[in-house]
């Protein structure tokens, strides 16, 4: 058994940022299931909003100005008293990490540079190039080293510990010595990102199963807002790569098949930088009405920077040009990129507040995994690095606080939960069953087809049922070999249980939410509805094992909800 | 319509917790539709084919760095290789040299993590902070681009020649790294710093044959950062030598 004052789950920007606030003062590990600079933060390509009022033409802008915007996007479900945090910290937090050595692309007067970003009032997106979420998570684990921060890289965490509304730590597989390992620990914080994978087409990376917020759901602990998707209306076609919101923000235009910029028909004020929602219904709309381009792997719309000019292009989106080289043998200084929308980031997540403390005593969560909220119905581009980051800081501090109080863990729960857990290993390895990756495929196929940009009931319906069905196969899966040590066919199956959980609690809130609302619509509910609507859905594990919906205010500070129109 | 071609994968295989069993091949053959990645063809013959198959993968869009291996002979990340950039349908893979195995494709990083660890891998500020950002021009900044870009996916070390004889080299992603902050113009390490590279076992081990910078699949550049870092070093000897006589 192993022993924390404080365990931290998942190595990107969000459990980095908690570990190195608390690492001075406390017995601190981090566990993650691939090395800490593998985590999908790396990904994140185009910025992280704050109002630092660097680019000339955001001279007027105000955190409170970011806080609205982030309002607004949200379609008024953000919870504003957390908005109000963010906005207000994003300011410090990006001058922090620039201290701490970040290399963020510069203006010509020596200052942070800024780009435009979608539903933005102002250019208030700090960058480097195209690659600011490397930049940002390379930066926050060269503090953790430099800390000396305890981290068990290539960890797997099984399974979390809470009994009677307390946590008392996890169970994890050691995957380099194949050892299952009790982890105790006074507080417990989850930074283990969104649930991407759980859809056929993601721009995720493969680790993005949800596995956290299902284990934490699954273990008790209550999820929010869950039919909250995000659709990135820019992947590249056939492996969904990001193509980053930057390339619009940069200048770059959507063109259907009549060569024609589309958004003007929808957005004229805002055209391709009106918010990710809107973006993606609108390209979808075109692809669905004819008007988008036939390629075999799908339809597509394209993505058109060519007028930016080779020098822009290699200056600002040079991670952008190798990734259509590379993966689609596109360059984007000579050709239009073929694009289409696709699942991209999970709004909802793991119920917590402001402070980022859960109702379960001892456990906690930050970042894509939880939903504060922040985002409420769309989370704007620029948002979920600054997310990652500040709540990752506000966890640091809410913990900080929050110890003192703490009763130690009990060890007695975590041997109960390591035998269940040994328990399901030898099932899972047992011969003769079903492959995983058949359950995962018709899985990410249902999520894709009927609970994707556009829902209706009747699809809904369809998608539960076949999820049921799908959880009864679950039982009889089974994977190749009983080795422990480096086998990813098990960690993928163990996973497979809570990303089942996940599609389950993302269907029944989409079922049961009858409006339309930021990423969330509903053709046969198109419009939003206040009156019975404003409010979160709260997925909690039911007896059966089916989830059980209530519901909870949201929180309106200053910003009375009002149309959203760009 | 696509057509889909037949393809050999030939995968080398080793369980560190089985050493009698010996390295072998493990041979698959599987259709695969033309733009295909290695690292897709990998997933599937996992999924598919043989579970117990093992290598590491996770961004799949060349960014991660938990990829690397070697691909018909070359070293690269399985994601960003397409399967039919070879003139021949034999696909042979191997785990990346200079580590050991631990099982399949995936080797222990540990002696790669723990050169990157030694160069002290952040900024060093003796300043107080300044309440804004600390300034940096364009050109500043633009002098650490190479080095920014590195995904420490360790290809770099798997290609170098030199740790197969000198175990403790510190390699080219940690030399890369630490070039990275001696130039970048907020770092205020002290010049003594850059001593725990100044040895036979630091920049002065490197052959300078560019093999880490052929198989860097970011356009990085490790060996300017030997070279540099050796000239940095020498420039300081000669201060120590002639106080004062430089200006």
């Amino acid at each position: 058994m192993l022993n924390h004052d404080i365990l931290i789950v998942g190595g990107g920007l969000t459990g980095l940022r908690a570990a190195v606030g608390l690492c001075d003062r406390f017995n601190v590990g981090l566990i993650s299931k691939v090395y800490p600079t593998r985590s999908h933060s790396i990904a994140a390509q185009g910025g992280i909003n704050a109002a630092l009022t660097n680019n000339p033409d955001s001279r007027d802008d105000s955190w409170e100005k970011h806080t609205y915007d982030t309002i607004k996007g949200s379609d008024f479900l953000a919870d504003q008293d957390a908005v109000e945090i963010m906005c207000k910290e994003a300011i410090k937090i990006v001058y922090e990490m620039e201290h701490w050595g970040c290399p963020f692309s510069r203006f010509p007067d020596g200052t942070i540079a800024q780009r435009p970003f979608g539903g933005a009032g102002y250019p208030r997106t700090c960058y480097s190039a195209d690659i600011t979420g490397h930049v940002l998570l390379n930066t926050l684990y060269e503090r953790a080293v430099a800390k000396g921060v305890k981290i068990y890289p290539e960890w797997f965490v099984a399974a979390l510990c809470i009994e009677e509304d307390r946590c008392h730590g996890v169970v994890a597989l050691d995957l380099t010595r194949g050892e299952l390992i009790p982890v105790a620990a006074d507080a417990t914080f989850f930074g283990t990102g969104g649930y991407g994978r759980v859809y056929q087409h993601s721009t995720n990376a493969l680790i993005n199963t949800g596995g956290g917020i299902g284990m934490a759901y699954a273990a008790g602990a209550p999820l929010k807002d869950m039919e909250f998707v995000q659709f990135h209306p820019t992947s590249l076609i056939g492996t969904n790569i990001l193509m980053t919101e930057g390339c619009r923000g940069e200048g770059g235009f959507l063109f259907n098949n009549q060569h024609e910029r589309f958004m003007q028909r929808y957005v004229p004020s805002a055209m391709e930088l009106a918010p990710r929602d809107i973006v993606s219904r609108c390209i979808q709309t075109e692809i669905n009405e004819g008007r988008g381009f036939d390629h075999p792997l799908g339809k597509y719309i394209q993505l058109d920077i060519r007028h930016l000019g080779e020098k822009k292009i290699l200056e600002r989106l040079p991670g952008i040009r190798n990734i259509c080289i590379d993966f689609i043998g596109i360059d984007p200084v000579l050709e239009p990129i073929p694009i289409m929308p696709c699942q991209h980031y999970s709004m909802g997540g793991i119920d917590v507040n402001e402070r980022c403390a859960s109702d379960i005593r001892g456990f906690y969560a930050g970042g894509e995994c939880a939903c504060v909220s922040v985002h409420g119905a769309n989370r704007l581009g620029g948002n979920s690095l600054l997310d990652t980051i500040v709540f990752g800081k506000v966890a640091s501090r809410t913990i900080a606080e929050d110890l003192p109080h703490l009763a130690p863990p009990d060890e007695k729960p975590l041997m109960r939960l390591k035998e269940e857990v040994e328990k399901k290993i030898r099932r899972l390895t047992e011969p003769g069953r079903e492959k995983p990756y058949r359950i995962h495929a018709d899985l990410g196929a249902v999520m894709n087809e009927k609970v994707g940009i556009f829902r209706t009931r009747g699809e809904l319906e369809q998608a539960l049922e076949t999820v049921i069905g799908i959880k009864k196969r679950y039982r009889d899966v089974g994977v190749s070999s009983p080795a422990r040590h480096m086998n990813y066919e098990l960690t993928g199956a163990l996973e497979l249980e809570y990303m089942l959980e996940v599609s389950h609690t993302i269907i029944l809130g989409a079922l049961l939410r009858e409006e339309s609302r930021g990423a969330h619509f509903r053709t046969d509910f198109s419009t939003r509805n206040d009156r019975d609507w404003l409010k979160h859905t709260i997925a909690r594990r039911g007896a059966d094992g089916a989830p059980v919906i209530s519901f909870k205010d949201v929180v309106i500070t200053r910003y009375q909800p009002v149309e959203r129109k760009y | 319509m696509i057509r889909e071609s037949a393809y050999t994968f030939k995968i080398l295989r080793y369980d560190a917790r089985e050493p009698g069993n010996g390295p072998r091949f493990s041979s698959y053959r599987i259709r695969v539709i033309p733009g295909l990645t290695v690292l897709a063809v990998l997933l599937r013959i996992r999924d598919e084919i043989d579970g117990t198959l093992s290598f590491r993968s996770s961004c799949r869009s060349a960014v991660c760095g938990s990829c690397a291996m070697v691909i018909n002979g070359k070293i690269d990340l399985a994601c960003r290789t397409q399967v039919a950039a070879f003139d021949t349908d034999t696909i042979i893979l191997e785990p990346l040299p200079n580590f050991e195995v631990i099982r399949d494709l995936v080797v222990d990083m540990t002696p790669f993590w723990r050169m990157y660890d030694k160069i002290s891998p952040y900024l060093i500020r003796q300043s107080p902070d300044p309440e804004k950002e600390i300034p940096q021009s364009e050109a500043e900044r633009a002098r650490i681009d190479q080095y920014v870009n590195c995904i420490l996916c360790a290809c770099c070390y798997g290609a170098c020649p030199v740790p197969s004889r000198e175990a403790d080299y510190i390699g080219p992603a940690a030399a890369a790294k630490l070039e990275r902050f001696v130039l970048d113009s907020r770092d205020e390490r002290p010049a003594g710093a850059l001593e725990v590279v100044d040895d036979e076992k630091g920049v002065w081990a490197c052959d300078t044959v560019f093999r880490c910078i052929d198989a860097c699949p970011k356009d990085v550049r490790p060996t300017d950062a030997v070279v540099g870092l050796r000239k940095t070093l020498v420039k300081g000897r000669f201060k120590r030598l002639f106080p004062g006589g430089e200006k």
